[in-house]
């Protein structure tokens, strides 16, 4: 049974209190941020105050869905529909989302304070933060292309109004960049809905996947969306411009950045090919394969790399290689392969999401402590900042897929899938994939373990900034250790029963 | 189960000792050394219930899901107990040398933090209940002992831990390939559940066997099998406790624990005999043996003829376990216990050298039994255990591989063990004689390379005490050998439930 015919049921609507709560997480971080706009927080405590009524309502809303199975609304406006789907996913993803951002929104007053940032610039930190939230929190739940058109539009904008921030020309240039290739992805992406839009007369994804029948015009629809979603998602070989963007951008964006909004796009494409594009499996295993060169290639750049900020931000086009895996695991393979996929895949997500947003803090950390930003430059920094390398290093140990780590967990499943349906190509790429990551992030280590080189004057930070990024590096490894909860929540999923 | 709260207990113990030193500033001598010794000894005492629970026939067992059919498993049996005995014992000792040792230096909250680490993951694998579990604490171990080797932040020890680390992450994965298939065929084995491989059917003996070499592999490399073993020797730039924990708990045991665990454990040893895998490992440790025994004749450096010698011993323990028959078992794992004692001792005597005297180099050691007396003592304890003489606990270890090799048919072996005890000797009686019978600056001839006097007796008693203390542990394993809760009593005790006697 697909799970998204359920929407018709009229028992498992959303009822008022939870119609609250959602309103409550999906527009209550934009306000704060508004707020703040006005009043910017100066210590890391009040941020993290203010934050909190969100997260508690995240925090209910996961346990009520997690209880009473998933919820869906809908809401008319004129011709159109807006529909929305809770299920264990979005749920899931809803509260990593808010665990990342409250984590960086805290990190951020301690940057915007010790960076000593311009404050008319740092006051829209806030806002564009909060809508950033809003467009993510938008996208999962939405469960028509015209929710998700609104929820991608808005957070792709404000991730590119982030990315200028600095003003600087650097940040300036890659920003520009950036804008002009969301335009681009935009613009497939309203072409295959409107292609969609006309041959099957609907854009509900519960609809759509009933009624759209293979043919020329839904596999020109769903290429033009994927095309869309790829550029967006910095995928092999279009992932040119993610690292310049993250290099220029400041830290706490970056960490949200590269640990939610790229993976958003991701989320989004697995959907709708899962709902559209179900017997595909020569083109899912194109994915896969660009998925493996992204793998290799980004694993190759991040070794080469000679800034830090580099480094981590080619390090985030290896580890989205491992994702796309997802495509050839899931389509067209048996009950038990997709089983395992499917876990795998939304752990290492969240792992990555979780450990490579520690891993930016960590070397926002480093860099605003030392002033330089390169790797061979932070020899022997190991004496004087052990908390920023010691995040760095668990971050590390989650990206390698080391246990224990929600990395660990998800390469055990990964790997259980492809050897159960016999997909041997992706073994070699997890195993080369692992080899390259530990290569190139152990130099981090091998530079700042070096006692022999000239001593560095060093700033004192903030201990609240290295404690946020420490709480995500920790939560990513706990993660593996826990990670039947969750992942027993994901269960039924978009496809099959 | 009543006793779930013990093995979790003792795996928190070392865990948390790490996270609070972590937690402590570098300057809190007291309350970092308090810690500890304060852990050590708890997590001993914690040890030491498990084994009387044990031996009076309680089950310690804790187990929870991780993710699609597999769960994490901490268990007591008595194979593992053993390992965990022996890792708690020598924590304390080696703790109490690492103070010592590290007396004034830099880094030493990273230090002992990740010492901390490295014994929890120690503990682990240990008490680790499936290959899931075993595999977590196996990579734990790999990452906590990395900062310990680079430790000094030479150049030098920086590239011997890159060595290090490719080697053994490539072998973490190897193992972890092995692991994911197994499970994929058979389900999550415990450990001490017997026959469901072999239940599999002969159709699919080949992948089995190409499933144990690949384990075999990634088990290999910390075990230091030949041609595994290059990270070892390199790896001896670290500090002289940290070496003391490599070779005599930490890493190499872990990998021959490994090799225990997969041939008993998971394959069972009648099917591994069936397979002819028993015959491999034979061949490859009797290689082992004799190379690794050469190589050491050929050093110059005390702590590299000591590396080359742990190559060696650590095979002693596979070639046990690859012999068909009770008597080799119990060889196989009173050894694992045996030359911990003893190559920790050596690797302690190792420093004292270098510390109070500025020794690294075999010639330089001329009459130093004259001015380091109860350090050459010791020395000399663990260097005749090595070769094996009675009543030493080596000649126990060789004397059941000797018995063993004649059970399980295959009575050349005596050969391989005769001329590794000769080797052995070549290596070892050399360095006793310039310690006892040559003239040296304790003779007023020529000077000590760098003499520091460290302490009122011979050295710093934070490094001497420990060396005897393990010395003496080595010693009386050997006199006291058939009383209760001997290491030789203890693995008579666990062969006899493998062999089912």
């Amino acid at each position: 049974m697909n799970a998204l015919a359920v929407l018709g049921d009229e028992a498992l609507h959303l009822t008022p209190s939870l119609w609250a709560v959602v309103w409550l997480i999906v527009w209550g971080p934009l306000l704060l941020g508004l707020v703040a706009l006005y009043f910017p927080p100066h210590r890391m405590l009040t941020a993290a105050a203010a934050y909190l009524p969100v997260m508690a309502a995240t925090g209910w809303l996961v346990a009520t869905i997690a209880v009473s199975g998933p919820r869906h609304a809908s809401l008319s406006l004129g011709e159109l529909t807006l529909t929305w789907y809770l299920d264990g996913l979005a749920i899931l993803l809803l509260l990593l989302t808010q665990t990342v951002l409250m984590a960086s929104a805290v990190f951020a007053v301690g940057y915007c304070r010790t960076a000593e940032l311009p404050s008319r610039p740092a006051a829209w930190l806030w806002p564009l933060l909060g809508g950033l939230s809003s467009g993510l929190t938008l996208i999962w739940i939405a469960a028509d292309l015209l929710s998700l058109y609104v929820g991608l539009e808005l957070m792709g904008l404000c991730a590119v109004a982030l990315m200028l921030l600095p003003g600087e020309a650097e940040a300036l240039a890659a920003g520009m960049r950036y804008l002009l290739y969301a335009l681009v992805g935009s613009l497939a992406w309203l072409l295959g809905v409107s292609l969609l839009l006309g041959a099957w007369g609907r854009l509900d994804l519960a609809g759509l996947a009933a009624v759209a029948e293979p043919g020329a015009v839904t596999t020109l629809a769903v290429a033009l969306l994927s095309a869309g979603l790829l550029l967006k998602a910095s995928i092999f070989p279009l992932h040119a411009w993610l690292a310049p963007v993250h290099g220029a951008a400041w830290i706490p964006v970056s960490a949200v950045h590269a640990a939610l909004v790229i993976k958003a796009s991701f989320v989004i494409l697995l959907k709708l090919w899962l709902l559209l594009a179900p017997g595909q499996m020569a083109a899912a295993w194109l994915l896969g394969g660009l998925g493996s060169l992204a793998v290799l290639w980004g694993g190759i750049l991040a070794w080469r790399a000679q800034g830090l900020k580099e480094l981590v931000a080619f390090s985030t086009v290896g580890q989205l290689g491992y994702l796309m895996l997802a495509f050839p695991l899931l389509i067209g393979t048996s009950e038990a392969v997709a089983a395992l996929a499917w876990r795998g895949t939304w752990l290492h997500l969240a792992g990555h999401a979780l450990a490579k947003a520690a891993m930016f803090m960590a070397v926002g950390s480093l860099v605003l402590s030392t002033g330089r930003s390169k790797l061979v430059e932070l020899a022997g920094t190991s004496r004087r900042l052990p908390l920023p390398l010691l995040v760095f290093g668990l971050a590390a140990v989650t990206l390698m897929g080391l246990p224990p780590s929600a990395g660990f967990t998800a390469k055990w499943l990964l790997l259980q899938a492809a050897i159960r349906g016999e997909q041997w190509l992706w073994i070699g790429v997890l195993v080369l994939g692992t080899m390259l990551t530990a290569a190139y992030l152990f130099r981090m280590f091998r530079h700042s373990f070096d006692e022999q080189a000239p001593h560095l004057t060093y700033r004192r930070l903030p201990l609240g900034m290295d404690m946020m990024a420490l709480l995500l590096a920790l939560a990513a490894l706990a993660l593996g250790l826990v990670a039947d909860w969750p992942l027993e929540l994901l269960w039924p999923w978009g496809g099959r029963t | 189960m009543s006793g779930a709260w013990l093995p979790v207990a003792t795996l928190a113990t070392s865990l948390l000792a790490a996270t609070l030193i972590f937690a402590l500033p570098e300057r809190a001598w007291l309350a970092r050394t308090s810690l500890n010794l304060g852990a050590a000894l708890i997590k001993l005492g914690l040890v030491g219930w498990m084994i009387w629970g044990l031996h009076r026939g309680l089950e310690y067992a804790v187990e929870f899901p991780v993710a699609a059919g597999v769960s994490f498993v901490l268990r007591a049996d008595a194979l593992g107990i053993m390992f965990a005995g022996l890792s708690s014992l020598l924590w304390l000792f080696t703790t109490l040398y690492a103070i010592g040792y590290l007396e004034d230096s830099p880094n030493r909250k990273r230090f002992f933090g990740f010492f901390s680490l490295c014994v929890a993951s120690t503990l682990g694998i240990s008490l680790a209940g499936n290959l899931f579990t075993f595999l977590i604490f196996y990579e734990m171990l790999t990452l906590s002992t990395y900062p310990l080797v680079v430790h000094r932040g030479t150049r030098k020890a920086l590239a011997a831990g890159s060595v290090y680390l490719r080697y053994t992450l490539s072998g973490g994965l190897a193992l972890l390939l092995g692991v994911v298939s197994l499970h994929v065929l058979a389900g999550d084995i415990r450990f001490g559940e017997r026959e469901i491989l072999a239940d599999l059917g002969a159709e699919w003996y080949p992948i089995l066997v190409g499933l144990f070499v690949v384990m075999i592999l990634g088990l290999g490399v910390k075990t230091a099998l030949v041609p595994l073993h290059g990270w070892l020797p390199r790896a001896m730039v670290a500090p002289a406790p940290v070496s003391a924990l490599l070779h005599a708990v930490a890493v190499v045991k872990a990998g021959a624990f490994g090799i225990v665990r997969l041939v008993y454990d998971v394959y069972g040893i009648e099917l591994s005999y069936q397979l002819w895998l028993l015959h491999g490992l034979v061949a490859i440790s009797a290689l082992t043996i004799l190379y690794a025994s050469l190589r050491a004749l050929a050093q110059q450096e005390l702590k590299a003829r000591l590396a080359f010698s742990t190559v060696s011993q650590v095979s002693y323990i596979v070639l046990g376990v690859g012999l068909f028959g009770p008597l080799s078992t119990v060889a196989a794992l009173s050894h694992l216990l045996h030359q911990g004692l003893m190559k920790a001792t050596l690797f302690f005597c190792a420093g004292n050298y270098a510390e109070e005297l500025g020794i690294h180099r075999i010639d330089e050691l001329d009459g130093a039994g004259w001015r380091m007396p109860l350090t050459s003592l010791a020395f000399t304890v663990g260097a005749l255990g090595m070769i094996g003489l009675p009543p030493t606990v080596g000649f126990i270890s060789k004397w059941y591989l000797g018995l063993g090799a004649v059970e399980a048919g295959m009575p050349w072996l005596i050969a391989v063990l005769a001329a590794s005890s000769l080797l052995n000797a070549a290596y070892f009686l050399p360095i006793l004689q310039r310690l006892w019978f040559r003239p040296g600056p304790a003779h007023g001839q020529g000077e000590w390379p760098d003499e520091r006097r460290l302490g009122r007796l011979e050295t710093s008693g934070w490094l001497l005490w420990p060396t005897l203390a393990t010395a003496a542990f080595s010693l009386l394993a050997g006199f006291l050998a058939s009383m209760p809760f001997s290491p030789l009593e203890w693995a008579t005790r666990v062969a006899s439930q493998e062999y089912l006697l």
